[in-house]
């Protein structure tokens, strides 16, 4: 008799395949175990959502084509309070659109992901082509005080193996979490090898057990409150505003509103060692560090290889995790380095916070593109060259 | 071992989809690395159209072509375009149907696939015509990862067509050296 998780495997097909990144992410969402699906089509992200009106209803979950974002992600928020995983995905516009509902998810504990194949804007900017100009828009796009969780794939392999990551960090944490890719890696094909159920881990979110005295917001040691999907008999109330334990509205208490939102950031705060992902190149023996996340990488990576034939001692700190901002990692870094260079596909957003966690250590110099095209590793060579010059 | 392909004409051609099968052959079915972009306009026929594939047996970083080691051209547009972007010995490729001037590679190797995939009956497969060529002319990836490659990404009805397509396109550079 075959089980769901061979029909699983059974619709995606082949073990090894050659396929985009959007591909990859749809991938991750069904073999992590998301069932619901609610998109709007939208050029670089559209294959997610193709992938996913496709696979879904083989392996009996549900597909809806929204009018909008605004309403996707309204569907997803929804859908996973039924007790599902559910993910939707878009590019930088519909993004945009997003932004209050995503903000609703934090306030009212709802796990679910967000897939962002990020494309030039402001506005509807350059469809086709690359870019990483959503950074900080995924920190601080939706209003009020919060934390969010956001990871950043450089290749098709790990597209897949980030969103299965950010539907166990959603279960876990019963927050959103956003993986953010960008045209080109959404667009690029590699291979791409489907891992059997025993080479990953599935994190399911804590449900709750008894009905008697239940209080739906109400968080234990772990800060997260066990879960009661609707429908299952348990007495819910959800809402955006600011609530007791009970769920109820309580807007105009200041105790209330500090306890939730301050616990709310910490179920995240207090967990960024199980939530921060990084790599490191070259780290030994290094003068001048490159800090780099999603396609930028790539290069990089070539250049901590070429610069080191061509003397110039270079290593490469990849962020995996932007969000929460791993500020010890490149904070360790700032203190055995004498510059730090960061090449970002937009006009300077990570360096930011790179810059605030670096403190004053060491120079950090920006190496801003924009319209489309990557970061060669010649450009970023060029780059280091010029900041040995002025800091050696 | 890195060679970087690149694959031009305009939209409708099936450059795209060469590269797609390109690559496909060699990382499922060879066992190497590759890598896989493509650039194209908002039109689905006509319009410049180029897609890339980078082979290797290691960790593919940077994803770009840095300058072609093989440059297979459909169309005049394309061939003027990049026939600069090559290395020195690059193996060139050309329709000499579509591309009539091609003064600056006088020594591209010359594979009227247009005509051949008519003759074949259906002048959508001229590009697998190509693909036989760079297969027999590079070694890039083997006969064999080729075949199936093609197979498992053309509809059943095609498989034959597009196999003759492929052997076509070997033989006609039979003999020729890269």
């Amino acid at each position: 008799m075959s089980t769901h998780r061979d029909r699983l495997r059974q619709a995606m097909g082949d073990k090894v395949q050659f396929v985009q990144g959007d591909d990859a992410c749809a991938y991750g969402a069904i073999l992590a175990g998301c069932t619901f699906f609610a998109g709007y089509p939208i050029t670089p992200a559209t294959e997610v959502a193709e992938r996913m009106a496709e696979l879904l209803p083989k392996i009996g979950g549900c597909y809806i084509q929204m009018e909008d974002e605004i309403a996707s992600m309204g569907a997803i928020v929804g859908a996973s309070w039924t007790g599902v995983k559910t993910m939707t995905a878009t590019s930088g516009p519909g993004f945009s659109l997003m932004q209050e509902n995503l903000g609703y998810a934090i306030m009212t504990e709802t796990p679910c992901v967000i897939v962002n194949v990020q494309r030039s804007g402001p506005s509807t900017g350059q469809p086709t082509l690359g870019a990483y100009g959503d950074m900080m828009q995924a920190r601080w796009g939706t209003h009020g005080d919060h934390e969010i969780i956001m990871l950043c794939p450089a290749s098709v392999q790990e597209a897949m193996e980030l969103t299965i990551v950010a539907f166990n960090l959603a279960e876990a944490y019963r927050t959103p979490v956003l993986v953010f890719i960008d045209g080109e890696l959404g667009h690029m094909r590699e291979r791409l090898v489907i891992p059997e159920d025993d080479e990953f881990e599935l994190v399911e979110r804590t449900c709750a057990t008894s009905r008697e005295g239940y209080r739906p917001f109400a968080a234990g040691e772990d800060l997260v409150p066990p879960f009661a999907p609707f429908g299952a008999g348990f007495r819910t109330y959800v809402t955006g505003l600011t609530h007791n334990e009970a769920g109820l509205p309580r807007s105009a208490s200041a105790p209330i509103h500090d306890q939730l939102v301050r616990r709310l950031a910490d179920k995240i705060l207090r967990n960024t060692d199980q939530i921060i992902r990084y790599e490191e190149f070259g780290a030994e023996q290094c003068e001048i560090a490159i800090i780099a996340y999603g396609i930028t990488a790539r290069a990089c990576r070539d250049v901590v290889e070429e610069g080191r034939q061509r003397g110039l001692k270079v290593g490469l700190l990849r962020l995996i995790t932007i969000w929460p901002f791993p500020d010890e990692v490149v904070a360790k870094w700032a203190t055995r380095v004498q510059a730090i260079l960061v090449p970002e596909m937009n006009l300077g957003q990570i360096v930011h916070p790179i810059r605030e966690a670096v403190a004053g250590r060491c120079p950090v110099m920006l190496q801003s593109k924009i319209g489309g095209e990557l970061h060669t590793p010649t450009e970023v060579i060029d780059a280091l060259e010029e900041l040995r010059c002025q800091v050696c | 071992m890195k060679q970087e392909i690149r694959i031009c004409g305009f939209g409708g051609q099936g450059v795209i989809t060469a590269a797609v099968i390109l690559g496909k052959a060699a990382a499922v079915y060879d066992g190497l690395i590759a890598c896989q972009v493509q650039s194209y306009g908002p039109e689905a026929r006509g319009g410049a159209a180029r897609a890339e594939v980078i082979i290797a047996n290691e960790a593919i970083g940077y994803p770009g072509i840095h300058a072609a080691d093989i440059l297979v051209a459909m169309s005049q547009e394309a061939f003027n375009r990049y026939i600069n972007d090559i290395r020195p010995g690059a193996t060139i490729i050309i329709d000499p149907d579509m591309v009539i001037n091609y003064e600056a590679a006088p020594y591209a190797h010359l594979v009227p696939s247009t005509r051949i995939a008519e003759e074949l009956g259906n002048v959508v497969v001229a590009n697998i015509v190509m693909l036989g060529a760079v297969t027999a002319l590079t070694g890039v990836v083997s006969r064999e990862a080729m075949l199936a490659s093609t197979l498992a990404s053309v509809p059943s009805k095609f498989k034959a067509l597009n196999q003759q397509a492929l052997e076509a396109g070997m033989t006609v550079v039979a003999g020729q050296l890269p």
